[in-house]
This record gives structure tokens, C-alpha cells and sequence, in this order.
């Protein structure tokens, strides 16, 4: 009988997926409109709706409200018993930029060298990444694609400038159809006083003093300053004559619009000591901040909020950093900043797992956090941080229609996305995971 | 031991509070989270909870009477003594402990990869009590552990399974009883695909043909070895004089308990093509494999692992972090389950192990497992597959009390654990380790402020302790499958602290 059910479920899905192939891509004709009725619709703007009405036009929220007229031609999904939410916002992953993470040929994260202001994520985004329609299957329609943020790719120690972040839809037939924004941070890897290092060359751990470490720190520190310098100077020269009358510099050219508080910094540091010192150098030299990772970010949680300083939170389900820690100290942190009134985001910082960005929000709602703001932190807040907001994070008119219709909390572990629309497209659920678990369902018994 | 986990207890934030941390702590011993393990009351009597047996459905406001460490009595009401010690569980869920059936915790070093063959070596022989996973996965529900050898060869070492008895010795962590194991490994990792070390040469197998020849050869060794002996004994019994005896061969005197049924093979797998090949081998030379680790492609071939009575233990949702993960899918545990495999999810990591409930409850949504079959993913099922079942694995009377307390239904990403019990003691209670945090704060600050004064002092007296190893950070996930954002090896020496300054201490340049 189970075994029934749970192929009728399937066959119902892929009925539907082929039924909606059609205009699942079909982006060349984005004049198709959508009518979702009696939902539940949670528009993160205002107050939950019951029985509630959203029409989908040219790839935007057109209304949204209960009782709303189905206008003509528009195709209805009776959504009654469902919920819609916006989609969710991985904040900081490698979505195709990294496909097979131990075959170096399929991974195109992290550039060679210290400073790549110039190098933008966009660039090497691959659209046929399975990532893509797996993440999207987890009701995730949009991503950050962070490119040489140090942590994660086994070249060493990474760069200190890495590149251009780009903002995307998980939908396109081309990168160019999936931008959001092309240029959305410039990542910056805030470097450590490293007493420890590991040397690849060698394959051995290599070990200094403390002071030759401060020393190197502050070289580097001293490094970022420079650029940032030379980048304002470059800044004020563009501004002041014509391109032909100085010579084009592709770096500090990158990092212009970064020095004018146009572009935000995304800072990687987990250390309080180096979380408080890129604040203080932001501060100083008058950059838009946004701090990535922030594992000790509890710590200095009163200079960000009174800096204005947000925070993309690396994965909760990560152990915590000393051993000494409380056992739950990464899965409290949420609740703590959020009481003290810092501004913050998840995210999965990775291209396989971004599709536990709801568990780990879920998580820090069981240590503490308000449902609402775990909900906020993978929607609303992660679009305000990088300055989205205007066009994606919550279900209001004029917004961009990127969201889901689930049979439930979208941050639980069970609930299922129904429907997903990006940019106003009913998009396909299907991906390279339910294929396989199809064509093997239907092997015949081995004899 | 204790000094180097005592270090890394405080990570202190200057070199020389550091090396007067190590000076100072034989003055001041200190183990993180109540490291003494908990009294056993002869008696005690959990009431009011939601209890899920796992074995014969769920109980509404249930008790469980425990006495001796064992589960006495379970139902809707009981027969229990007054003087029993009351767990009020109002509103929460009890659930049988987690069993993890890949662990690499409570272990020194998890891989011997020198040779493709290590089966002499044993994870027995390196468990680490002080390792605080331990903790941190109690805090998670998990009570039992397989603590296996790592991947990096075809014949790894002799593995064990472990109860997580937090603040008892390394003597204590053993399942009395379980059935010893050995770990296989086939694939990406024995053929040293994605690792190499700058200088060293290839070792063999690189192939995955290498990796069924080097376990026939080993075999092939492992039943001379037992026909030599064999004849030795029935020479002897036979009351022949002079005779000298077979020399012991510690590498094969394992594969020989495995010819025997007496050692359970544990193999590390990806791909079709090398599950079917190490079934063909077991048959060749009458062995059974008594687990697939991993695993990942094991819902393609489920057919034949359900013919031959192997279990699959395997991860939830790990994917394309290699060649060989591509074809992983989340459904992989319901496609097994539905095709007569014994399946678990295990965590092969310190942090995964945190919640396992959750990963099992990844069924449900990935091919419709109900909810009882999903939380014996990561109880019965594990617990059978490695043969502790009578002891462990639901909650049913004559059982240990290895329980886990969760405030809301485990399969839930919003149920936390308050309370883990192995054989009837509370190993972890949530709200004493909230209630310790200010004290543990303040001992921390106090051990501080004590090192900071005398450095102060005189400084040029302490000399830095060059035979204090360098704690590793134990933020580091000892999985050997590594998550993607940590693609480096598992048997690369571990790479440094983050924050470093820790480790300025011990070094000879220091100016002490």
C-alpha cells in the first residue's frame, strides 16, 4: 500500500513537471500570467493573509491580497490547504562555480594570487550545474555566488581580495538571464595572526611566533590599506578627468565603486579580534561592511549593531569554534544578535548543502530565535543586506515574483515545495536526484 | 593527554598565559563539562512522555520504569517503587539513543595508510575519552558509536563500537559485547585518487581493479594461514611430540576471524560496480560483509544487498563532493528500505552526529518513509547491523536504558535534546549544562586573571615545554568523508588553528 502511494506521488509530480515544461523555460514568452488562489500567503510585509489571492504578470507580483479578481487569461492554481512564502536567499554559496569538489577541472571558485578585485563570480557560473535545479528544489530562487572567499577551496590561503560576488535567479537559459545583479560585494578574505600554517608543498605544518605572526598580519593589514588608498586616489581621477588621459588600471578600477560606499565589502572573519579590526578599518575608511561568517560574531555584537554592521552567518550546523564552548554556541548565536539588535542572514556558503538553509534556520529557532526572524533571515533580510530588497524578500506588488507554494513551514524537514516561480516563470522541480531515484524505482527485481 | 586536552580547554589568548596554562594545570585540573560521570540511581521512573518505542508504536503519556540500568517496565501506566528518581517528561519525547553507526570520535588518529593492507592495527587501542565529541554528540541523542579505522586503504584496521559514557575511562567506552569489527575501503579513497603527497610515490592499488586484488590476495594469505594452524592444532590434539608452532601473523589473524564469522566487515562504498564486486569476493572466499558504509550508490544495486543480507548505512543528503558522490541521491535510504535493505544513516562526522534525527527524518520527504521507519534509521537499523539489537535500539523491557529526551517529536528540525541516558544514568542534561555555564565562566576567567599575575611576575622563569603537542582544533571535523568545503584528506596532517597564537607558546623561537 505505501509503496502505492509513494509511486502515485511521483507519477503525479512528473505528470505535473511535464505538464509545466512547457512554460517552465519558457522565458522567451514572459507574458504569462499566474493567479494563486486561497492561500495562505505569508508576504513578509504586513500580516499573514488566509484566504488570499496573488497574481503573477510579466514576471511580477501584480496584487496580492484576499479576494482579489482572477484576471482574464491568467492560469489558476488553486492553492487551497497551501502556503506561499518568497523563495529563499542563500546568502553566500558556490553555486556553479563548483560542481565535483575534488576534480579541480569542475571547480572555478577561487582565482590564484592575493588581490582580484577585477574577477567577477558571474563570469564562471556555469547554468547547467545540477547544483542549480537541486538547490531550486529546496525552494531556494535566488543565491549569492561568491567567488575566492577563503575557507572552503583547497588553494592554500586564498586571497585576500577575491572577487566580485554575483547575485542570480536559479533559473536561465543563459547567466545573462539568470543576473540579478552582476556586481553585488566585493569579497574580501580579512587576514589572521596564523602562528600555524599549513604548508601544501611540503605536506607539513609549519609553525612561527606570535610576533612574527603580528608582524605578517599587519603587513597584510598595511597590503589592504594601500589598495583601498590607491583605489580612492584612482576613484577621485576617474571622476576628475577623461578615461584617455590616465592609464586604465582593471583593479582599482574593480574596487572604485567599493571606495565611493557604492559597493559593499563582504568581509570573511570568524575571530572577534579580526571581526572587531575590519570593522574598525571599514569604519575608518568609510566602506559599506558586510561581515561574512561571524562565528564570534556574539562577541563583538554591540560594535555591529552600533556600526550598522550586518552579518551572513556561515552554517549553525557546524561545530562550535574552541572546546570549551558550549556545545550549542554556534546555535544560539542567532537568538543572542538578534536581541541585541544586530542584522544578520543564513547561508549555506557551499553549492551541495545549500539546501539545508532551512534546517539550519530552523535551528537556531529551536535555540532561541523568533520563528519570524528565521524566516526573514533566508528571505527579507539577506535581500536588504545586499541591497535587493527593492526587487526580491518579501510578496508585495511590484516585486519580482520569485517565490514557493509548500504544503508547510519551509524550514522544516518534511515540508514539500509545490510549485516554485522565478521571475514569474512556474519553474521545473525537476533535477538530477529525482531522475535517478525514478529511473531506479522502476528497476525490475534482480533475480 | 590530559595535558594537551587541557590546553586546548583554554586556548588561551597570549603565548604566555598559554605556557603558564600548561604549567599551571597540574595545580588546576579542569575538564570541560562535567567530565565525572554521573551517579546511578538504583531506580528511576520517567513519566508523562510521549514515548516512541520504536519497536511496538507510540506511547501517549507513557512511563518508563529503568532499574539497574535497564528498561523495566514501559507503558501507559506503571508499577514504580516511591523512592524512584522522577523524570517529569510533560510534553517531550523519548526516544531509544541514536546509534551512529560511522563514528570517528573518541579516536587518536582514524587511519594507518601507509600499506593496503592494515587490518593489524585497532581502534581499540587509541580511543581517547577526553575527546569532547563525545560530549557534544551525547548532547545530540547519540548514545552508541561504531568507531571506525578511515578509508585510505583497502583493508583498514579493527574497529569497535563504543558507548558515548562521557567522563568515564577509555576502558569504560567499549559495548560489552558487540562483536568486533574491520573496516574495508573501495573506491576514490583506497586508490588514492584525490590525495597525494608531493615526494611520495603512488602506492598500490591506484585502480579499482588494484582494490579487488589486494583484498583476494589478502584472503587468499588469511585461508592459508588458517589451514596452517589448522593442521598445527590437529597435529597437537592428535598428541604429535616436537612440534613448533605456526609463527603469529597479527595482519591476518583479523581476515581470519572474519573467515570465521567473528569479526563484522565494515566497507567504505560508493559505486555499483565495487558493491558487487567485494559481494563476489565475500562469496569467493565464504565471508559475509556485514555493512556498506556510504554507500551511495547502494539504491541501485538494492536488490542484490537485500539478497545478501548486508546492511547499508549511509548518509542523508551528501552529494558531488567527488567523482563517485554524483550519483548520490537523498533517496537513497527509501529506495533501499523499500527493497528489503537493513538501512542507516550514520554521520561519518563529529558535527553531523548532532543531529541525526534530523537526517533521518530527510526520509520522510526523500521517498516517503513513515515515521517509525525513519527513526529506526538511526536505532534498530544500526543496532542490528551491528548485532546489539537484544541490548539496544528501542525501548522495550530487558533493554539497556540508552534513551534520548527531546522536547518536540526528534524528526523535527525544532526538537532539541534535554536529557541522553546510557544504561539508566543522565550522561547529558541540558538545562545542568546551561546552569554550569557561568560557573565554568568564571573558573576559566579566574585560571586567566591567576596566569596573567604571574606572568606578570617573571615571565623569564618558564621555559616552554617542547614535548606539549600541539592541540588540533577541535573545531575540525574528524570525518573522513569530508564535506565539501573541506575536500583535503583525511590522513593530511591536520591543518593549523585558526587563531593560531595558541601554539606561539611551544615554539623554541618564543623569548622564553
Amino acid at each position: 500500500m505505501k509503496t502505492t502511494s509513494i509511486f502515485l506521488r511521483i507519477a503525479l509530480i512528473f505528470t505535473a513537471a511535464s505538464a509545466l515544461a512547457g512554460q517552465a523555460f519558457a522565458q522567451s514568452q514572459p507574458s504569462t500570467s499566474y493567479a494563486l488562489t486561497h492561500a495562505k500567503i505569508f508576504t513578509l510585509a504586513g500580516s499573514t493573509i488566509e484566504d488570499g489571492t496573488l497574481i503573477i504578470r510579466d514576471g511580477k507580483i501584480a496584487a496580492v491580497g484576499a479576494g482579489l479578481d482572477v484576471p482574464m487569461g491568467a492560469q489558476v492554481i488553486d492553492a487551497k490547504g497551501l502556503q506561499v512564502y518568497p523563495g529563499l536567499f542563500d546568502s553566500i554559496t558556490q553555486m556553479g562555480l563548483r560542481e565535483i569538489g575534488a576534480v579541480s577541472a569542475t571547480v572555478d571558485s577561487t582565482e590564484t594570487g592575493s588581490y582580484n578585485p577585477d574577477v567577477v563570480a558571474a563570469t564562471a557560473v556555469s547554468p547547467s550545474s545540477e547544483h542549480i535545479p537541486v538547490t531550486r528544489a529546496a525552494g531556494i530562487t535566488e543565491v549569492l555566488a561568491v567567488p575566492g572567499s577563503g575557507g572552503f577551496d583547497s588553494s592554500g590561503s586564498g586571497g585576500v581580495i577575491g572577487g566580485q560576488a554575483s547575485a542570480i535567479h536559479l533559473t536561465g537559459w543563459t547567466i545573462d538571464e539568470m543576473l540579478i545583479k552582476k556586481s553585488a560585494a566585493m569579497v574580501l578574505n580579512w587576514p589572521e595572526i596564523e602562528t600555524q600554517t599549513f604548508d601544501f608543498a611540503t605536506f607539513s605544518r609549519k609553525e612561527k611566533p606570535y610576533s612574527e605572526a603580528k608582524q605578517e598580519y599587519d603587513k597584510q593589514v598595511n597590503e589592504i590599506t594601500d589598495w583601498i588608498e590607491r583605489a580612492r586616489h584612482y576613484a577621485q581621477v576617474m571622476e576628475k578627468s577623461s578615461p584617455a588621459k590616465y592609464d586604465r588600471d582593471l583593479k582599482l578600477e574593480a574596487l572604485a565603486p567599493v571606495v565611493r560606499g557604492e559597493l559593499p565589502l563582504l568581509v570573511f572573519a570568524d575571530r572577534s579580534r579580526e571581526i572587531r579590526n575590519a570593522v574598525e578599518f571599514c569604519d575608518k575608511q568609510r566602506l559599506r561592511m558586510i561581515l561574512a561568517g561571524g562565528s564570534e560574531a556574539y562577541k563583538v555584537k554591540d560594535l555591529l549593531r552600533s556600526k550598522g554592521v550586518p552579518v551572513i552567518l556561515r552554517p549553525m550546523l557546524t561545530l562550535p569554534l574552541d572546546e570549551d564552548d558550549p556545545y550549542d554556541r554556534l546555535l544560539s548565536q542567532p537568538a543572542e544578535l538578534a536581541a541585541a539588535g544586530v542584522k544578520f542572514a543564513f547561508a549555506s556558503f557551499d553549492n551541495s548543502f545549500a539546501r539545508r538553509l532551512g534546517q539550519n534556520a530552523a535551528n537556531a529557532v529551536a535555540y532561541g530565535l523568533p520563528y519570524d526572524e528565521a524566516l526573514k533571515a533566508v528571505t527579507l533580510y539577506p535581500a536588504r543586506i545586499l541591497g535587493l530588497d527593492d526587487q526580491i524578500g518579501t510578496l508585495e506588488q511590484g516585486k519580482l515574483a520569485n517565490l514557493m507554494v509548500t504544503n508547510g513551514d519551509p524550514l522544516e524537514l518534511t515540508t514539500d515545495v509545490k510549485y516554485l516561480f522565478i521571475r514569474g516563470q512556474l519553474t521545473s522541480m525537476d533535477n538530477r536526484h529525482l531522475r535517478l531515484y525514478e529511473k531506479y524505482s522502476k528497476r525490475p527485481k534482480a533475480q | 593527554m590530559r595535558v594537551s586536552n587541557a590546553l586546548n580547554a583554554h586556548r588561551l589568548r597570549t603565548p604566555f598565559l598559554y605556557i603558564l596554562g600548561a604549567l599551571c594545570l597540574v595545580y588546576f585540573p579542569h575538564s570541560a563539562n562535567g567530565a565525572n560521570p554521573p551517579e546511578a540511581p538504583a531506580v528511576i521512573v520517567i513519566r508523562n512522555a510521549t514515548i516512541l518505542t520504536v519497536s511496538h508504536g507510540t506511547i501517549e503519556h507513557g512511563s518508563i520504569l529503568i532499574t539497574d540500568g535497564k528498561i523495566a517496565e514501559v507503558g501507559a501506566s506503571i508499577n514504580a517503587p516511591k523512592d524512584a528518581q522522577v523524570i517529569d517528561a510533560a510534553g517531550q519525547f523519548v526516544m531509544p539513543g541514536i546509534i551512529d553507526c560511522h563514528s570517528h570520535i573518541a579516536a587518536e588518529s582514524i587511519n594507518e595508510g601507509s600499506v593496503s593492507v592494515s587490518s593489524m592495527v585497532n581502534m581499540s587501542e587509541i580511543l581517547n575519552p577526553d575527546d569532547i565529541d563525545i560530549y557534544r554528540d551525547l548532547a545530540g541523542g547519540v548514545t552508541a558509536a561504531n568507531i571506525l579505522h578511515g578509508s585510505a586503504n583497502s583493508i583498514g584496521g579493527q574497529t569497535l563500537v563504543i558507548k558515548l559514557r562521557w567522563g568515564q575511562p577509555a576502558a569504560k567506552l567499549p559495548f560489552e559485547g558487540a562483536v568486533p569489527g574491520i573496516k574495508f575501503a573501495l573506491g576514490e579513497n583506497p586508490k588514492r585518487s584525490n590525495f597525494s603527497i608531493p615526494g611520495q610515490p603512488r602506492r598500490y592499488p591506484s585502480t579499482r581493479m588494484g582494490v579487488e586484488e589486494t583484498i583476494r590476495g589478502a584472503f587468499s594469505e588469511a585461508r592459508d594461514y588458517k589451514k596452517t594452524w589448522e593442521d598445527y592444532n590437529k597435529r597437537f590434539g592428535a598428541g604429535e611430540k616436537n612440534l613448533i608452532p605456526p609463527r603469529r601473523d597479527l595482519r591476518l589473524e583479523p581476515l581470519v576471524e572474519v573467515l570465521e564469522g567473528k569479526r563484522y566487515v565494515h566497507s567504505h562504498c560508493y559505486r555499483e560496480d565495487e558493491i558487487l564486486m567485494l559481494l563476489h569476493v565475500a562469496k569467493e572466499f565464504g565471508f559475509k560483509v556485514r555493512t556498506f558504509q556510504h554507500v551511495l550508490e547502494g539504491y541501485k544495486v538494492a536488490d542484490e544487498l537485500a539478497a545478501a543480507g548486508v546492511g547499508a548505512s549511509t548518509f542523508s543528503d551528501w552529494w558531488a563532493y567527488k567523482v563517485e558522490a554524483y550519483d548520490a541521491i537523498p533517496y537513497n535510504a527509501a529506495l533501499m528500505t523499500r527493497r528489503g535493505v537493513v538501512v542507516s544513516i550514520n554521520s561519518d562526522d563529529a558535527e553531523e552526529a548532532t543531529h541525526l534525527n534530523q537526517e533521518a527524518a530527510k526520509s520522510m520527504k526523500f521517498g516517503g518513509l513513515s515515521h517509525d521507519e525513519a527513526l529506526k534509521m538511526v536505532t534498530l537499523n544500526p543496532a542490528m547491523q551491528l548485532g546489539i539489537d537484544k541490548r539496544v535500539g528501542t525501548i522495550d523491557v530487558g533493554k539497556d536504558a540508552d534513551l534520548a529526551i527531546y522536547n518536540h517529536d526528534p524528526l523535527s528540525a525544532y526538537a532539541v535534546v534535554q536529557k541522553t541516558l546510557i544504561d539508566g544514568r543522565v550522561y547529558f542534561d541540558r538545562q545542568r549544562d546551561i546552569a554550569e555555564r557561568s560557573e565554568r565562566e568564571k573558573e576559566k576567567k579566574a585560571l586567566i586573571d591567576k596566569f596573567k599575575k604571574a606572568a606578570e611576575k617573571k615571565p623569564e622563569d618558564k621555559k616552554p615545554d617542547a614535548t606539549v603537542p600541539i592541540g588540533q582544533k577541535p573545531s575540525e571535523k574528524k570525518s573522513e568523508e569530508k564535506k565539501p568545503e573541506e575536500k583535503k584528506p583525511e590522513e593530511k596532517p591536520k591543518p593549523p588553528s585558526a587563531s593560531g597564537i595558541d601554539s606561539a607558546a611551544v615554539l623554541p623561537g618564543g623569548a622564553l
